[in-house]
């Protein structure tokens, strides 16, 4: 094996800025967050893109990043959670989560404040059912989901479905 | 009042830090050689080659330097088999490497030969006997209740109904798998950081693995991602394998599992079968009966004994039995260990006691309503353990309001008529029962729990308990409970990380004691530091807060430390028998009606979970956004017990091992749930409130199987109720010309 | 994660014809993988054989959809987002933009692609059942040309289909010749969403003057590959739908299809719901008659 050839350099910009890693081809996208950029909200909660809870936003879609290979993230924009804040001012689905009780263990809230986002990026205004849909990739076991969607739906201002 | 989470902040910003965020200098990373085979004798272990065996740590049970068992009741487990193995995913070796990619092949390149002997799989297969897999007989423990005269019932009865009740398996699936990491100093000991509910517990069992004495072990338990019970006992394993490794390696080592690994090595919620007969008046009045209860408790002991207990004595339910016989067990499989879930035996004991009520209506010719109501127990009267109730809690009136609350009566005239036509069938179910909160019996004067406020340079508070935050809201409660006590605002008070080099061991983080009890100790630490404060003249009566904080910044600056500790005192009117097992089996107990609305889509014989009313007495709700958001959660949880979280098994080994494979629901599949309280009170609770972090697991299964049957008119009796199962039992039934009545006998 | 990520190298061409000259050059040594949602997983799991894989993600020649007069051809690298937002598509195609809308959770559907989807072949996949129906055609590319194959001879047999080790999916083509039938499709899956069907059905339908003019219906999860029930097609085309012909065709539709029993369901239990699903297309289409 050819290790040059299987190491690659790419760049990227995460969280608004440019970064530049040096990664095998086929990492993950959630391992260089986590492990070369110390962004380490993204979780590895089942490695199968089933539970959510590594997604990120790449050119505004949300994605698993378990599933990524960096190689493809060449040249993308990424948001992770790390970046949804504006400074020390929290954004909007934060302040929700945290009035609404939409955390319990922590451990799914990035990547569903990230589908929330993605959420009401397509949907400003959505319905609950609108909501429960845009949210069902995102697994949590501690909430039962309702008090996640009434974050989201507070913080899109629609009283629609409480 | 609903204060914000205390390490919300962090939660919603990605800055809160689980265990596999964090790294040491010099880290190795470990994993873990596990058996194939359910039963038999290791005869080789052979590294294959392609793997540089040198670069790697490798551990054996001959490495471990004290005792090679993970420490809990009976000690029966070993931390890794030695020449036998019990059950597939059997921990044998650990590999280390700085590489964690390496490890994944290395594991597949130690082939091990094994003898294998004959393996039971099941609670029938145990009780054979055919096989002897543990102890005597298979059999962990076995408890006896008894009350009245229950062989005198039945000649006296109109009517003598049997059912016969089973549930499976259920993974906790935690999203946040099994992880630790641990450092080894042959002067300092072992320090040990994790995902865990119990630090003292993991403390206790690194202690007896490497025979250390109380200050060489540290344990901190990490920002935890989701418990429900699975990081109870189980940390204790992972974390004495990663400080094996330490100490022989020398470098720090984390442990994290993946998923298809958590999923088949680790606990799971104990199967139980569970055989009622009861004998009943023609007015429906219960005279008496008895119940067969028996869990499933895998390959070794681990907690059974405790699982079964609870689920013995909830299995009664909240009715007045005069008289109960009550034989209960747990049995050994060559599956890996059970062991706790969020609800701990009850979920299974009390999903039969509601169908079985259910039954009992349908053979008796009386709604699940009036059953229900005829054998409510009533202020005064006692237990299926004798226990009195004493507080003035109205099952009827509660009953009455939940109802009301589901619009049930009109919703089941309505469904009836509709389900006359059409492949939509309706159908609405009660479920009624009780939580008992705390440990049971003796259970928290053994624990002797101790709670330690300290003062704060700054003027705040700060807690010191062992008690863990996992996502229920201990730290936000505790601090909110000091507070109030203090007078101070939710921001004066701190509580430290669970490290148990910093905190007194204020017992394991479950049995949905931490608010009820731990809180009313965290009252009384708090009062202390009032008394002392005030004693030392620097706090007059009625002071403010601004006051308080004065005072708590002088006594610092001139005395130094100020700590005040609180240890549990048994109350005197909380009395149990341990060998009887008789009397007051827990100080308090929540209770709860749930009311289940349910569609039976006939084309796919699917169920979907309508609307859902929970509503319960809990003594006194002390911040209402998270206990709405435990009602909830549970709830969910136990619509997944009911009708998608089916654990595939071939020969002990969970087969569907993955989350595409396991069905948890997703946001889509849960309902709107709708939670109300009510509050009695409870004076052995911090500001009257009840454990009820368990609570909502046991209602909701029974709910939505009697809901189903409503709806088909064909009874289930075992969850989970997955669609195939429904499909196959009607068309058997369809074709089965016998009545519809089951069991029911005269 | 069970696999060493130096074991495994991918390259990403910046164009089609790189990509299809690398498969000429080394056939059978490279894997394509597009959003990798089926790809990933396998690396993950420690399962997958390939080592050596070729990004087709985002490939401008593949990630487009073009409206002819009388096809719409979809790129290969078109995600299952870009299918369901597509007008024409929904309009006129609505068994795969409704298809599209379950496969996954909506992260997977960014990256998850069509061909992707009918090269790994899983006889489970959602829309594949809609490619049946709709008679999709499918354009393949390698050095050697490009040609044309009917959707319906693709796949082989069990998670094997007709590409060469040199081939590539370009586009998937489909006949705009549906728009006055009635459509229906349906999944039945573990749960409301995010779930592998047990059992999922495509069908169209065209009654005239109270008869079955035309009828399609596709089947997956209930055979080897994803299936078109053509004989009990036969048993409705040219009748009138009552309850009897309901019946028929039911008891046909359960006689064509070869379910399993799986770690997911019931050989039993997904012949019966094929069999009401079937029946609940026909009397769909019946109901739509009386509108007319």
């Amino acid at each position: 094996m050819n290790t040059s050839r299987a190491h690659c350099e790419v760049s990227l910009t995460v969280n608004g800025r440019p970064a530049k890693v040096r990664a095998y081809s086929m990492e993950r996208l959630l391992d260089v967050l986590r492990h070369q950029l110390g962004l380490t909200g993204a979780k590895e909660g089942c490695g199968e893109g089933e539970c959510g809870s590594c997604s990120v936003l790449m050119d505004g879609a949300l994605v698993n990043s378990c599933l990524v290979p960096i190689l493809q993230a060449r040249g993308t924009n990424i948001v992770t959670i790390e970046g949804i804040a504006q400074g020390p001012r929290l954004h909007k689905l934060q302040q929700a989560f945290l009035e609404c009780g939409g955390a319990q263990c922590g451990i799914c809230t990035p990547g569903m404040i990230l589908a929330a986002c993605h959420l009401l990026d397509k949907s400003p205004r959505p319905n609950l059912e609108e909501v429960r849909e845009g949210l069902a990739g995102n697994l949590c076991r501690c909430t039962g989901y309702m008090q996640i969607c009434e974050a989201v739906l507070q913080a899109a201002g629609s009283e629609a479905g409480r | 009042m609903s204060v914000p989470r205390k390490e919300g902040r962090d939660k919603v910003t990605g800055q809160a830090q689980y265990i596999d965020d964090m790294s040491l200098p010099g880290m190795l990373y470990g994993a873990t050689v596990r058996s194939r085979i359910p039963r038999g004798k290791i005869i080789n272990i052979a590294f294959g080659s392609g793997v540089p065996w040198d670069e790697f740590v490798v551990v054996s049970a001959k490495d471990i330097p004290g005792q090679n068992c993970v420490a809990l009741i009976v000690d029966d487990q070993p931390c890794l088999a030695d020449g036998v193995v019990n059950h597939p995913e059997e921990p044998i070796l650990l590999l280390a490497h700085p590489n964690r990619h390496l490890l994944p092949k290395a594991v597949e390149a130690v082939s091990i030969d094994y003898d294998s002997l004959p393996a039971l799989f099941t609670i029938e297969e145990s009780e054979r006997c055919a096989e002897i897999i543990w102890g005597k007989d298979n059999t962990f423990k076995t408890y006896l209740i008894e009350k009245g005269d229950v062989d005198s019932v039945w000649a006296k009865a109109d009517y003598i109904v049997e059912g016969e009740y089973t549930t499976g398996a259920q993974e906790q699936l935690y999203i946040e798998n099994n992880g630790v990491i641990a450092s080894f100093d042959p002067e300092q000991g072992i320090t040990l950081w994790g995902s865990l509910q119990c630090p003292y517990y993991v403390h206790r069992a690194l202690r007896k693995l490497f025979d250390l004495p109380e200050e060489k072990v540290r344990v901190v338990q990490t920002e935890t991602g989701g418990a429900f019970g699975g990081k109870e006992e189980y940390p204790s394993m992972i974390a004495g394998h990663a400080a094996l490794l330490a100490m022989k390696s020398g470098r720090p080592v984390k442990i994290i599992y993946d998923r298809m690994e958590d999923m088949a090595a680790t606990t799971k919620r104990h199967p139980s079968r569970t055989r009622h007969r009861t004998a009943v008046s023609r007015e429906g009045k219960i005279l008496g009966g008895e119940i067969e209860f028996t869990v499933d408790g895998g390959a070794y002991t681990t907690l059974s004994p405790v699982v079964l207990s609870r689920g013995a004595i909830h299995a009664g339910g909240p009715y007045d039995w005069p008289n109960f016989r009550l034989r209960a067990k747990a049995v050994a499989t060559n599956a890996p260990p059970h062991g706790a879930f969020r609800g701990f035996g009850a979920p299974q004991s009390l999903f039969a006691m509601e169908r079985h009520m259910d039954r009992i209506a349908a053979v008796v010719g009386r709604s699940p309503v009036e059953i229900r109501k005829r054998n409510f127990l009533k202020t005064g009267q006692t237990t299926t353990t004798d226990q009195t109730i004493n507080e003035p809690i109205d099952l009827e009136g509660l009953l009455d309001r939940g109802l009301a609350l589901a619009d049930y009566h009109r919703k089941k005239d309505r469904f009836r008529q509709e389900n006359a036509s059409g492949t939509r069938k309706k159908g609405i179910g009660i479920a009624t029962f009780l939580h008992g909160a705390g440990f049971t019996g003796s259970g928290e004067r053994y624990l002797s729990s101790e709670v330690a406020v300290e003062v704060c340079a700054d003027g705040g508070v700060r807690i010191l308990v062992s008690s863990t935050e996992f996502g229920q809201g201990t730290k936000t409660v505790l601090c909110q409970i000091a507070a109030e006590t203090l007078g101070l605002l939710y921001e004066d008070v701190e509580i430290a990380q669970p490290d148990t080099q910093q905190v007194p061991n204020s017992g394991p983080t479950v049995a949905s004691r931490t608010v009820m009890v731990v809180g009313k100790l965290v009252q009384s630490a708090a009062q202390g530091i009032r008394e002392t404060l005030t004693k030392s003249g620097s706090l007059r009566d009625g002071y403010s807060r601004e006051e308080f904080r004065d005072s708590c910044r002088n006594y610092v600056a001139q005395r130094g430390k100020l700590v005040s500790w609180s240890r549990y005192r048994p109350s005197e009117d909380v009395f149990w028998d341990d060998e009887k097992y008789r009397g007051a089996a827990y100080a308090a107990y929540a209770w709860a009606v749930y009311i289940a609305e349910v569609t039976v889509e006939l084309t796919s014989y699917s169920v979907s979970v309508n609307d859902f009313v929970a509503l319960q007495e809990v003594g006194k709700v002390l911040h209402p956004v998270l206990a709405r958001g435990q009602i909830i959660g549970g709830v969910a949880q136990g619509i997944g017990y009911a009708l998608y979280e089916k654990v595939s098994w071939q020969k002990g080994r969970m087969q569907n091992g993955q989350m595409t494979n396991y069905i948890m629901p997703t946001s889509a599949d849960v309902p709107t749930i709708r939670v109300y309280f009510e509050e009695l009170g409870n004076v052995h609770g911090a500001f009257g409130a009840k454990g009820i972090g368990e609570l909502p697991m046991d209602g909701p299964a029974p709910a939505i199987v009697n809901a189903i049957e409503d709806a088909l008119s064909v009874p289930f009796d075992s969850v989970p109720l997955l669609p195939e199962v429904i499909f196959e039992k009607m068309i058997a039934s369809s074709t089965n010309t016998s009545s519809p009545i089951p069991n029911g006998v005269r | 994660m069970r696999s060493d990520p130096a074991g495994y190298e991918l390259v990403a061409p910046e164009s089609l014809q790189a990509v299809v000259l690398l498969l000429a050059a080394e056939p059978g040594e490279w894997l394509p993988i597009a959003g990798g949602t089926d790809v990933m997983v396998q690396y993950a799991a420690g399962t997958l054989s390939a080592r050596k894989l070729v990004s087709l993600w985002n490939l401008p020649e593949l990630r487009r959809i073009e409206v002819f007069d009388n096809e719409v051809r979809i790129g290969a690298g078109c995600t299952y987002t870009d299918i369901q937002r597509h007008e024409v598509l929904r309009r006129e195609f609505p068994l795969l933009t409704t298809a599209a809308r379950w496969t996954g959770g909506i992260a997977n559907q960014n990256r998850g692609t069509l061909a992707g989807n009918i090269v790994n072949a899983s006889p489970a996949a959602d829309s594949l059942p809609a490619l049946l129906v709709y008679e999709a055609e499918l354009i393949l590319v390698s050095a050697r040309g490009e040609r044309r194959a009917r959707y319906v001879d693709f796949h082989t047999g069990y998670k094997k289909t007709q590409l060469a080790p040199d081939e590539l999916i370009r586009t998937v083509c489909l006949s705009r010749q549906f728009v006055r039938y009635l459509s229906n499709a349906r999944k039945v899956g573990a749960r409301n969403a995010q779930a592998i069907s047990k059992v999922c059905i495509a069908a169209l339908g065209r009654v005239d003057q109270g008869v079955v003019e035309d009828i399609r219906i596709a089947v997956g999860s209930v055979a080897p590959v994803p299936l078109r029930l053509l004989q009990t097609e036969r048993v409705v085309k040219g009748q009138r739908i009552d309850h009897h012909l309901v019946l028929r065709a039911k008891q046909s539709a359960v006689e064509e299809i070869r379910p399993i029993d799986d770690i997911r369901s019931t050989a039993a239990y997904r012949a019966a719901v094929s069999g009401n699903l079937v029946a609940e297309f026909l009397e769909k289409l019946a109901g739509s008659v009386s509108e007319a």
